[in-house]
């Protein structure tokens, strides 16, 4: 028998019911519809956040100094040799510690007497190149620069968020803002923090200054690295910044972009899935059902086939191939379904849209497997009938 | 002597059935070509099943039967079967046309099994149309067509991939008068082109004209003058 001749069978066999047939693939399109809509999504998502978090993310590194008795393990001026290393794009040296986060701040009593002024806020000491490491700007005035340091100026930079705290909203004046008893001169603050946000509710004072408040070691150190220099700074900084004990520092480093993205695919909703295999199964159980059917329907032409010519196997091929393209049929229905549901998906949420050609081909072919598994049964079942008992 | 289309030799069936049925009871039959033999004999008396074993359908218990020369009791199902396809056009009372092809579709069926050449199948079936008059009926599904013309598209589907026995159970049996004439006429006109035809009938109008008479009383087979 001519394998065309068997497809010609099949077709016909399938549109000679097509209300049913179409009726009959309901639930494979159902099934693969949510399938390819939950990875599409899924997928989409995951490249999503990785894509929005690749800069940030990727990029930023973070180095914990925990505390010495004697030396301190990281020095001020280590931040130089840091950023001199390829692929620094910009670092800071922060020094926080547990008196320090609960400092009584008041600001310049003259500005507005009736108001309570004094808030408990943290004070850190830092390197200049905070607002770059902390990926903001000076929205007022500027940071202190190595100047202040190293003539130990009472100086001030204040975040937006304390700023707003203490009503320190022009420079111009000089306001000065009060820690304890001494006097300070807010000379900047520093606004649209990306990383480390909770320094927009601190007060940052050069390092020389922090010693008053038991500010003298380094304790945690921000880098930025441009894309992909992330894994090869990481293994490098605990050296740079604290040679002969760089083991004794804690990298944070971000997960590599593979890591982020395969992260992502794991949160795929599994209630989902589950779904769209529910909706196989039961989309496999109505082929069968109907072939069934369709097979006791057609006893007589499976007995006049027979009579012609046909054996068993070329009965048996031809209910398979029926249950098949009805299979496939649903799976293309379903696939298409369900990129133009990804993309109103995408559309929606505004994201760009990643259609896996992977998923696009794998749908179809699910489909024809659920219909060829769903045929086997009622194709055994017409294949092995008697012809006599076929024609009575 | 030519050789024989059909030599039964003390053909038995047995259906295992309770009681046991013995349906053809040590039936020997011999059919030349250009034969054309009527099978009669009450209901429930072993047509249907002479039927089945001459057309390949059902082995019988004992016996030997040979189509054109072939002993056909010691073959293999797929033997069986493309011997059934390739020598046997059967034409059944209820004309088994499949309700959502055309009529040249349903003939066309025929050599869809079998090793016939694609090229010009369009063509033969046109041809076996024409055969049995039906040539202006060629584009119709099965239930725009009256009895006779289903009956002679059933003919003509028989008739593809030229057969050498054509074998009708009740060709006649759901047709009007008129119509059973017309079938009549092709198949007398079918064996003066020396096609050999076995017929089951119940009625004395198509047993009539055939040339040779058999009867068959329970599973006993006989010659008839
Ligand atoms: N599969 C079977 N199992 C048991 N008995 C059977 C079977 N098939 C047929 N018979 C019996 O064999 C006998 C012959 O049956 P068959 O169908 O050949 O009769 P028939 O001459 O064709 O009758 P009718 O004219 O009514 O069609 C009947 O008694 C029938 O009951
Ligand atoms: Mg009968």
């Amino acid at each position: 028998m001519d394998v065309r001749d068997l497809v010609g069978e099949a077709f016909a066999g399938m549109l000679a019911r097509p209300v049913r047939s179409a009726l009959t693939t309901l639930g494979t399109v159902l099934g693969i519809t949510t399938l390819v809509i939950t990875l599409g999504v899924a997928a989409t998502a995951g490249n999503q956040i990785v894509g929005r978090f690749d800069e940030l993310v990727a990029t930023a590194i973070t180095v914990e100094v925990p505390e010495s008795k004697h030396t301190p393990l990281v020095a001020w001026d280590a931040i130089d040799r840091l950023t001199r290393l390829r692929g620094v794009v910009s670092a800071a040296a922060v020094a926080e510690n547990k008196d320090s986060v609960n400092l009584s701040v008041r600001s310049n009593d003259l500005v507005d007497p009736t108001r309570v002024t004094a808030q408990t806020l943290t004070v850190l000491a830092a390197t200049p190149g905070l607002p770059e490491a902390a990926r903001g700007r000076m929205t007022r005035g500027r940071f202190f620069d190595t100047g202040h340091i190293e003539r130990a100026d009472r100086v001030a930079v204040l975040g937006e968020q304390a700023a707003k705290m203490l009503g320190v909203t022009r420079l111009d004046r000089a306001p000065a803002i009060f820690i304890g008893r001494n006097a300070y001169t807010v000379i900047g603050i520093m606004g649209d923090l990306r990383r480390e946000r909770d320094l927009s509710a601190a007060v940052i004072v050069p390092p020389s200054v922090g010693r008053q408040f038991g500010l003298r070691d380094v304790t945690r150190v921000l880098v930025n690295t441009s894309l992909g220099a992330a894994d090869l700074v990481a293994g490098q900084a605990p050296t740079a910044l604290s040679p002969g004990n760089g083991d004794a520092l804690q990298v944070i480093a971000p997960p590599s972009p593979t890591r982020a993205r395969d992260q992502a695919q794991d949160d795929v909703d599994a209630l989902f899935l589950i779904l769209g295999l529910v909706s196989l199964v039961v989309g496999a159980v109505g082929i069968a059902n109907v072939t069934l059917v369709t097979v006791m329907e057609r006893v007589a032409e499976i007995g006049l086939r027979r009579s012609l010519g046909a054996a068993r196997r070329h009965i048996a091929a031809q209910f398979l191939l029926e249950s098949t393209l009805t299979g496939l049929a649903g799976g293309v229905i379903g696939a298409s379904v369900g990129v133009v549901g990804i993309v109103a998906i995408s559309a929606a949420k505004e994201w760009t849209p990643l259609l896996d050609v992977w998923l696009a081909v794998a749908a179809p072919v699910a489909g024809a497997v659920v219909g060829l598994l769903a045929g086997l049964y009622p194709a055994l079942r017409a294949a092995r009938m008697e012809p006599v008992d076929a024609l009575r | 002597m030519p050789e024989p289309v059909i030599e039964l030799d003390r053909v038995r069936k047995d259906f295992p059935s309770r009681p046991p049925v013995r349906a053809l009871a040590d039936v020997s039959l011999r059919v030349d070509p250009g034969d054309y033999v009527a099978v009669i004999g009450p209901s429930g008396s072993g047509k249907s099943t002479l039927l089945n074993v001459l057309g390949l359908l059902d082995r019988p218990t004992s016996g030997s039967y040979r189509l054109d020369g072939t002993e056909t009791t010691e073959l293999a199902d797929g033997a069986r079967t493309r011997l059934r396809g390739r020598r046997i056009g059967f034409v059944f009372q209820s004309f088994h046309l499949l309700a959502h092809r055309t009529v040249v579709e349903n003939v066309m069926l025929a050599e869809i099994y079998g090793d016939h050449a694609r090229k010009g199948r369009r063509e033969r079936a046109l041809a076996a149309l024409e055969r049995v008059g039906l040539g202006h009926r060629v584009g119709f599904l099965p239930d725009r067509l009256s009895g006779g013309e289903r009956q002679r598209a059933a003919i003509a589907r028989a008739l593809m991939g030229e057969p050498s026995l054509l074998l009708c159970d009740e060709p006649t049996g759901n047709l009007d008068s008129r119509n059973t004439e017309a079938v009549l006429d092709l198949f007398d006109e079918l064996r003066e082109h020396g096609l050999t035809i076995l017929v089951i009938t119940h009625e004395q109008e198509v047993s009539g004209r055939a040339a040779r008479r058999v009867r068959i009383t329970d599973g006993v087979l006989v010659e008839e003058a």
